[in-house]
């Protein structure tokens, strides 16, 4: 066992994990946070993304011990307030890939100059969604970066 | 109006099976068959392990009948001294922590003396081989019109084609899952699921108690697709009969690659066509042979073998039609439900046959279709008299102008020319799905619905038909604020509880909305009349006569109900397999753009346009999204998603090796419906999920056609199988599993 320091959602937390304990299963488990969900378990379905140090991550592939002293945000941390573009337009159906589709759009959306380099499609591949066929998700996330202000409020 | 549990999963807070944290809980996990087919010679326990610390299930720990209960009862919930396929559930086990669990597993030791196994459902089988009746047949139906051998005899072109489409893994992003245990003396299972009914009837069975003592809950259902229909109630089974040995509750989720290994797939298929017609293009005879591989148990075969050769004529008025269908058994894991039941499978036999019937006469391929498609007072296959104010051409003709069909062609006959290294093509398919239970199916099913006055006022409605992602939950939700006038904070839709809502059938088929939605809107009917209401007993009038209803009743329950009552115009038999196979049919016309990649072999979708008429669409966002989804989870059936074949299972287990599309494997796909309100479905409405399912992998292959990608008759087009179309090395069709 290992105790670890890091920050969750804004707060310094302390955890006891086991060696061989992935991150998903430390945030699903160990401290009770469900709302990242296991898609495949191998980092193909992005089911389970979470930021780490502002990036986005499968946590399903990141050994807990690696976030000691880092930031990790997970859905719970994504304000609701924000979520009405997604809300509208259809990118939820099931709810199993949405919040680590969550997840990619609001670094997209805080991180907007990526949208200069690379197309929506290209941003969101990593997150597989088997209800959607995607325009739900590529509409919605297309109205929430036209929506005018709120990249500090969106920071939570 | 939005969807009503959508921002509970935009933030995560809707609870999945695997979410709810149950104390003292114990971790299930399943001991399995290593061998397809054999008689059980030994079970060795390893010494690596204390076994004192497990709870241990085998087949002698079933109170009831040893089978999972559903058209008949031959699937065992435990295999006894036989294993019929790879993967086969034979011991359970439970312990508190995973880790020793997966070591558990992995310490018990299956011997298994070997009987030759049935790898191939084309194949007829050795007598050897035989496990099933005395020739393997799950079942066999057919159909009959008219006078099909003199038709044939007589037509001036006969053609003939063999198409074969693969296996499909249902993905759904949440993997199969149930927590189980026992209170008050009644057996409680939480967990994803389509039919909770059906886990209720297989509980009686194999538990042997009444129903009383039986409580089946629905948690958040992370997708189904067909896949959460019959093969939960095993699982379900599996965690309480270890929850009853162990006293304690007991969680048993599947991770992906057991899901993706042992569960159901889409019914592998060959379908042989064989049709006349004239010089003009007009079908005189259809001729069609549909074999399924239903894999080691009956399980669902028989429906979806019912409902893919009801299709397989596709939408054309034919006089003289024989259809003649089997399901076959394989030593492979039971294939199940998959979106569209079989009439994929069989549609796109038919669709690409038609095209193929154009090139062979010469003649224009959307013309073939002008001239056969359905009109009013037409009949289908089956004899059924369509008369539904639909007009099918419509629906063609716009998908042909939205997609620009003619100029796009052209375009891509002058690029054909001028480009070396890729090709394009546009194809078309038309199509139809029979929405509702087969038959006299929703007969059978004598569904009851529940509409709630509660003593605050508000109004709830029970059925026991789930959302999963469909939107079930909002589209009922809109159905109570229509009829009753109430503002939607004053719906509530109960938790599908077998202790809490009437047996509306199951979570399939397309029924939701056009059946159960129709109970729910008579079951306000009902409600209303209870309380002495006309139909001006809305909105504040009605939630006032709910609250004075209960001062008057004080702990009484006040309920509206309605049971199913079938049309009248529909009649139906199931000796002949002739009449109204359906209620309602929805029609649709798909158009795929493709281009092909001449140095890799890849296909890119350029554009998709789908057009159906679904009677009255009463959800734009959530009607569009199940197009839009149906038409991706198909266009990986056409093209990507390969199933791979071990001793009869699926080898490529895992999402790195088994693909499904991205964002960035498919185009924007453009919707537009046609609406003629259908007046015995909820609202005007038509079945809708399934639909979008039948016409996407004809569309592809027509198209792959058109831009010169030889003659595909087999699905998934993966690019190795492109490759030999265009190399001109294809067999017609190939061995598979």
């Amino acid at each position: 066992m290992l105790d670890i320091q890091f920050t969750l959602n804004g707060k310094r937390i302390s955890a006891r994990i086991d060696e061989a304990e992935r991150l998903l299963d430390l945030l699903r488990y160990g401290l009770g946070l469900t709302g990242t969900k296991e898609g495949c378990g191998e980092g193909e379905c992005g089911a389970c993304t979470v930021m780490l140090d502002g990036l986005p991550v499968n946590s399903c592939l990141i050994p807990a011990w690696q976030v000691r002293d880092r930031e990790v945000e997970t859905v719970e941390a994504v304000p609701e307030a924000a979520l009405s573009s997604l809300h509208e337009s259809g990118a939820t159906q099931c709810g199993a890939c949405t919040p680590g589709v969550v997840m990619t759009a609001w670094w997209v959306r805080r991180n907007r100059d990526v949208t200069e380099s690379h197309t929506l499609r290209q941003l969101m591949a990593g997150n597989l969604c088997r209800c959607t066929g995607y325009d739900g998700i590529i509409e919605g996330l297309e109205a929430w970066l036209a929506e005018t202000g709120g990249d500090r409020e969106d920071v939570s | 109006m939005k969807r009503v549990e959508g921002l509970s999963k935009l933030t995560g807070r809707e609870l999945y099976v695997d979410d709810l944290s149950v104390d003292g809980c114990l971790w299930g996990a399943t001991v399995r068959s290593p061998s397809p087919r054999g008689r059980i010679r030994s079970i060795r326990f390893g010494d690596s392990v204390d076994w004192s610390e497990f709870t241990v299930v085998d087949h002698r720990d079933i109170p009831g009948s040893n089978s999972v209960y559903l058209i008949e009862e031959d699937q065992p919930v435990l295999a006894a001294d036989r294993v019929r396929h790879l993967h086969e559930p034979v011991l359970l086990l439970a312990h508190p922590d995973r880790d020793s669990l997966r070591r558990a597993v992995a310490a018990v030791h299956i011997e298994v003396d070997p009987e030759p196994p049935v790898l191939d459902f084309r194949i007829s089988p050795r007598p050897d081989q035989i496990q099933y009746g005395t020739d393997n047949v799950l079942k066999h139906l057919r159909i009959e019109k008219g006078e099909v051998e003199r038709a044939l005899a007589k037509a001036p072109h006969v053609i003939e084609g063999v198409y074969e489409t693969g296996a499909q893994e249902h993905v759904y992003l949440e993997m199969q899952g149930m927590v189980a245990w026992e209170e008050d003396g009644v057996i409680t299972v939480t967990g994803s699921m389509q039919c909770p009914y059906y886990i209720v009837d297989a509980f009686e069975h194999a538990l042997d108690r009444p129903t009383e003592r039986i409580r089946i809950i629905q948690s958040a259902t992370g997708g189904g697709f067909g896949g959460k229909e019959e093969f939960p109630s095993g699982i379900a089974l599996h965690a309480a009969l270890l929850a009853l040995k162990a006293g304690r509750p007991v969680k048993l989720i599947y991770d992906r690659s057991e899901d993706m290994a042992v569960s159901t797939k889409r019914h592998p298929s060959r379908v042989r066509h064989r049709t006349g017609v004239d010089a003009d293009g007009r079908l005189l005879v259809q001729d069609i042979e549909v074999v399924l591989d239903g894999g080691a148990y009956v399980t669902l075969s028989p429906v979806v073998l019912s409902r893919s050769i009801i299709h397989a004529a596709g939408p054309y008025a034919c006089e003289n039609v024989r259809i003649d269908g089997r399901a076959m058994l394989t030593n492979s894991p039971p294939f199940g439900a998959f979106r569209g039941f079989g009439a994929p499978q069989s549609l796109f036999a038919c669709e690409r046959h038609m095209d193929r019937i154009a090139a062979e006469l010469g003649l224009d391929a959307v013309e073939l279709r002008r001239i056969n498609l359905i009109r009013e007072g037409d009949s289908t296959a089956t004899g059924q008299v369509i008369r539904d104010g639909a007009d099918r051409v419509a629906v063609m003709e716009r998908a042909l102008e939205l997609s620009g069909f003619d100029a796009r062609r052209a375009e891509h006959a002058v690029f054909n020319v001028a480009e070396h290294t890729c090709r394009r093509g546009i194809g078309l398919a038309t199509f139809f799905h029979g929405a509702g239970f087969t038959g006299s199916g929703e007969v059978f099913l004598n569904s009851e619905v529940h509409v709630a006055g509660l003593p605050d006022g508000r109004v709830e409605v029970r059925t026991a038909n789930v959302e999963m992602g469909q939107g079930t939950l909002t589209v009922f939700t809109q159905l109570v604020v229509d009829r009753l006038g109430v503002g939607p904070e004053s719906v509530v839709i109960a938790p599908v509880d077998t202790a809490i809502v009437p047996n509306s059938g199951p979570t399939v088929a397309s029924r939701t909305v056009m059946v159960v939605g129709g109970l729910v809107e008579r079951a306000c009917g009902d409600l209303r009349e209870t309380l002495g209401l006309g139909a001006d007993g809305r909105g504040e009038v009605l939630t006032l006569a709910i609250g004075a209803w209960h001062a008057a009743h004080p702990g009484e329950e006040l309920l509206g109900r309605a049971r199913y009552r079938q049309p009248e115009h529909i009649e139906w038999d199931d000796e002949s397999y002739r009449g109204d196979a359906y209620g309602a049919y929805a029609w649709g016309a798909y158009v795929a753009d493709v281009e092909v990649d001449l140095r890799t072999f890849a296909v890119t979708v350029r554009d998709f346009v789908a057009v159906q008429e679904v009677g009255r669409v009463l959800n734009e966002t959530l009607a569009r999204g199940q197009i839009q989804g149906g038409v991706v989870q198909a266009l990986g059936w056409a093209l990507l998603e390969e199933c791979k074949w071990r001793d009869g299972a699926l080898e490529n287990w895992q999402l790195t090796n088994y693909i499904i599309p991205t964002t960035q494997d498919v185009p924007p796909i453009r919707v537009e419906f046609l609406e003629t309100p259908y007046p015995h479905g909820a609202g005007g409405a038509k079945g809708i999920g399934e639909l979008p399912f039948d016409g996407v992998a004809p569309a592809v292959a027509n198209a792959l056609a058109a831009a010169g990608a030889g003659d595909p008759r087999t699905i998934p087009l993966t690019p190795e199988r492109v490759m030999d179309l265009v190399m001109g090395s294809s067999p017609p069709y190939e061995d598979s599993p």
